[in-house]
């Protein structure tokens, strides 16, 4: 699904009262709280039927990590909730290319499918949003 | 002084809204004992319901939010238990909260 | 004299990491714990950074933090050390003292 939907899409929503949400997460996990609470207010959003998409970059790319064994260090592994998003019809997933590149990853080390996008295609989704939340 | 559920004669700790403080305390009794707190008898059709969300936390680590519950059981179990009525019906106090405390997870994220 | 440095950020979204690296002196040693264990990896853009370390530093990294945020021991920089918290302790007690890089 294009970011740019086009006109019919965007009555559509304006019938329904529908916003065009952006979550963009930036933190790696478990260091600091951020990315757990992003996922929260994420799964929140779900029930307000918003068009939401999530845009992850800089360290957030960590998020997606394949792997994650929390056990020895007494934290829960919130990891395995990425997969809960899409029976909350959260599909939308971009991960930056950049980002990536620069952390020795690739889309094969992430453990939900997302689109991998540009700097500059990221840019341009964050252009066409409503609202725009930080994390 | 702590709220907790009876169990076999064992307190266990529960929060201010009844929920098990810790997911290892869980056993069908636990589910047992708190719906009889609640005036309900466990029927095999609301253990079908508990012990998908049981499978559902154990592979997401979250319990679901009702939307999503009666979207995945319909999926799992035949349309006419995917309905919001049918777990109503089941689960009068609101089957994510209600039957998500009787399978000793904690309150669906998103539960408003 | 000899100290252990810790750092506990990632080494993408802070300078603790390169400030930490041009402070230590020939012979210390640098743990890496927390989301500083991202800078443990080999193919990012800083592992050549770790590498030039290497060659005056002991680099350790904690292997729980590795294992929590998915991250593979054989895809450590080669050179660098894993530890697990009772090789922590072990750093901390063979050293002078312990520098946080926090």
């Amino acid at each position: 699904m294009s970011a740019d939907d086009g006109a019919e899409a965007a009555n559509e929503r304006t019938e329904r009262n529908v916003k065009r949400f952006l979550f963009v997460n930036r933190k790696a996990p478990y260091g600091t709280i951020y990315a757990l609470e992003a996922l929260e207010v994420v799964l929140i959003s779900a029930a307000f039927d918003q068009d939401v998409t999530l845009v992850f970059l800089d360290d957030g790319v960590c998020q997606l990590k394949k792997g994650q064994q929390t056990k020895e260090t007494g934290m829960k592994n919130f990891s395995p909730t990425y997969r809960a998003l899409e029976g909350y019809d959260i599909e939308k997933l971009y991960v930056e290319k950049e980002s990536l590149e620069h952390r020795g990853l690739t889309a094969d080390d992430l453990l939900v499918p997302v689109k991998v996008l540009t700097t500059e295609e990221i840019g341009a989704l964050m252009d066409q949003q409503d609202i725009v939340i930080s994390f | 002084m702590t709220a907790a559920v009876a169990v076999k004669g064992k307190d266990l700790e529960v929060d201010e809204e009844g929920y098990l403080v810790k997911l290892s305390d869980w056993s069908e009794d636990v589910g047992k004992a708190m719906a009889a707190e609640d005036g309900l008898v466990l029927t095999p059709n609301h253990w079908e319901v508990i012990n998908f969300l049981r499978e559902y936390y154990d592979e997401f680590q979250i319990a679901p939010a009702i939307r999503v519950l009666t979207k995945a059981i319909g999926k799992k179990l035949g349309p006419e238990k995917g309905s919001t009525k049918y777990l109503y019906e089941l689960f009068p106090y609101g089957p994510a909260k209600q039957a998500c405390r009787y399978a000793g997870l904690p309150k669906p994220t998103g539960c408003i | 004299m000899t100290i252990l440095h810790t750092i506990n950020k990632s080494p993408f979204q802070t300078t603790d990491l390169d400030s930490c690296l041009r402070h230590a002196r020939k012979g210390s040693a640098i743990l890496l714990i927390e989301d500083a264990v991202y800078a443990a990896m080999g193919n990012t853009g800083i592992s050549e950074r770790v590498g030039e370390a290497l060659k005056n530093t002991n680099v350790y990294v904690l292997g729980p933090d590795l294992d929590a945020r998915g991250l593979e021991r054989e895809r450590v920089v080669r050179g660098v050390e894993i530890v697990d918290y009772g090789g922590f302790v072990d750093l901390a007690v063979e050293h002078d003292h312990v520098q946080a890089w926090v």
